[in-house]
């Protein structure tokens, strides 16, 4: 397995501000890697410093066997970088904004229509190449920076929250854009949009505070750090009987009645519940409806750990 | 090779800006009409006075300084200089102000190219627009060829001079523009620092001795004076050359800084 990223014990202050401590991860080639975290976790910072921009406090940090300070510019030319906010030129037009960083980013003179029309038709943008940068709507500002980033097929790409401000649909866009990119590149992503990053990463690294609190694939932290299994049930009688019989069901932790019949049933470990949940109904001479197993959601994960940190 | 094609990039980048924004417009435009005035005052004044020297009996020292270069060329570039000092400031305050500002900053160091990359073809981009500018100028001389005759050596001094100057102040304006993220700021610093450069050389006047020496040296005005006269001193090449160096060196360090900073 080829090593596209790998930390160690980065480190960065901003004056006498810790904003990231001691982060050490990989990320193999190939990968699609989320960065999840609270605003002002360190995600930007830590982009940053992969990307080149910023030099760590202490640390290093190897991108495509590159150290990123030492060898900044070979860093630099084995990624593509989409910084948060999607800085751009407002006085160039699409077109002129494509050029100069093909040129920049050392694309051959005879390559460069062809690799600038290539962006422009993966991201979406034919309709507006000679449109000013700056009157660009944020989605198409957006395909814009992804763009930049895509040109000369860069083997890593790192998107700083490549969906902040856009709308739905939109959202549905760009990610779609970069599910495309799985198995061509290797893509570090930040985002605080957990079902964003449970469809799109296949490993997510949790920060808060500047350290890493969980590193794993997004099933394998919704099963461990859910705490157990939820199930769900719609039953047809008397619903504090209902409630009392649930609650009697060995392994059950806690019965929360929701509305109309309805309720949520919580277990500790690993143990099923659905069967003993089932014939305590059925056994009582209840209507069963509905049954279902629930599992727990990145979202309760991650503020499961963020809030575990914080007590 | 590489480090070319970046520094070839973000010319072109720049000069796109410069030609799309109402910067270069509006300064090319008052630049010319000063000039222009300037320049049409000063033959006027001059063939007033051939004529009254024409007219009586001159003496020959009076007569000697009766040529285009003494009369028109000398008081113009002298007053282009002082222009300059206005000028300059508005092309380069936008040239990294405006990337930090804009957070652009974060793509242009984040493609593969050396600063040394990125401060060049900032400063050519500057240089070139000063230099269209200064090209529109030369029609004056060209028209002043139908009714006289010029001693073309002195002039083109001159406009080495004014070249010369302009790149040092270009490159100082540069740097200022690398201390901030506010383009009013760079201007204002740049503007600044450039009158220092100025008038520092007045010091000596005040007979200061050998500080006063050494400030006078320091002075821009001072050695492009030679210039204006038609006189190429290699003391004030090497001025010039290193007074661009320096701050080309200055901004390239002041762009290093940012790695550490935030």
């Amino acid at each position: 397995m080829e090593i596209m990223i790998e930390t160690q014990d980065l480190t960065k202050y901003y004056g006498p501000n810790l904003a990231i401590d001691r982060l050490s991860f990989q990320v193999a080639a190939g990968e699609i890697v989320g960065f999840l975290g609270p605003n002002g976790a360190g995600k930007t910072t830590t982009l940053k410093i992969l990307a080149g921009y910023l030099s760590p406090t202490s640390g290093t940090a190897r991108i495509n066997g590159f150290d990123a300070v030492d060898k900044s510019l070979q860093v630099r030319a084995s990624l593509g970088y989409l910084p948060e906010n999607v800085p751009i030129y407002p006085d160039l037009t699409v077109t002129q904004f494509l050029e100069f960083a093909a040129r920049a980013k050392g694309v051959e003179a005879k390559q460069e229509r062809s690799e600038i029309q290539r962006v422009e038709e993966a991201c979406g943008l034919e309709e507006v190449r000679q449109t000013l940068a700056g009157a660009l709507s944020k989605g198409f500002r957006q395909r814009l920076g992804l763009a930049q980033a895509l040109l000369k097929a860069p083997p890593l790409l790192i998107l700083d929250e490549p969906t902040i401000g856009l709308d739905p649909s939109q959202i549905v866009e760009i990610r779609t854009l970069i599910k495309n990119l799985e198995g061509s590149h290797t893509v570090m992503l930040s985002s605080h949009i957990l079902p964003e990053v449970s469809q799109l990463c296949h490993r997510v690294i949790i920060i808060n505070k500047g350290q890493i609190v969980a590193s794993d694939t997004p099933e394998n932290l919704s099963r461990q750090l859910g705490h157990g299994s939820r199930v769900r049930l719609a039953v047809r009688g008397p619903e504090d009987k209902v409630a009392a019989a649930l609650q009697a069901v060995a392994g059950v932790t806690r019965v929360a009645p929701l509305s109309e019949g309805r309720f949520l049933v919580e277990s500790d470990g690993e143990l099923e519940l659905r069967p003993q949940l089932a014939r305590a109904v059925v056994d009582q001479g209840w209507e069963l409806l509905e049954l279902k197993g629930q599992e727990f959601s990145l979202e309760d994960v991650f503020l499961n750990l963020v809030t575990e940190e914080e007590s | 090779m590489k480090s070319l094609n970046g520094c070839l990039a973000l010319l072109r980048k720049e000069l796109t800006v410069y030609f799309a924004t109402p910067i270069f417009y509006i300064t090319g435009f008052f630049f010319l009409v000063l000039a222009g005035y300037f320049f049409y005052t000063n033959v006027l004044y001059y063939s007033i006075i051939s004529l009254q020297a024409a007219q009586q009996a001159s003496n020959p020292q009076v007569a000697a300084q009766l040529n285009p270069t003494q009369m028109v060329y000398r008081p113009l570039f002298a007053v282009l200089a002082i222009v300059l000092l206005f000028l300059v400031p508005l092309l380069t305050m936008r040239l990294l102000a405006e990337e930090k500002r804009s957070g652009t900053a974060e793509l242009l160091f984040t493609y593969p190219i050396t600063d040394w990359a990125v401060i060049l073809g900032k400063f050519l981009s500057a240089l070139l627009v000063y230099l269209i500018f200064l090209a529109f100028t030369a029609s004056y001389s060209l028209a002043l060829t139908f009714v006289t005759r010029l001693d073309w050596g002195a002039i083109g001094t001159g406009y080495l001079g004014l070249v010369l100057l302009g790149a040092a102040a270009l490159a100082l304006g540069l740097f200022a523009s690398s201390l901030t993220e506010n383009q009013i700021v760079a201007g204002v610093v740049g503007f600044a620092l450039l009158l220092l450069f100025w008038i520092i050389g007045w010091v000596q006047e005040l007979g200061a001795g050998g500080l006063g020496k050494a400030f006078q040296y320091l002075s821009l005005l001072d050695h492009y004076d030679n210039f204006t006269k038609g006189v190429i001193d290699t003391r004030d090449l090497v001025y010039c050359l290193s007074f661009i160096f320096f701050f080309l060196f200055l901004t390239k360090r002041q762009l290093e800084s940012r790695r550490w900073r935030a």
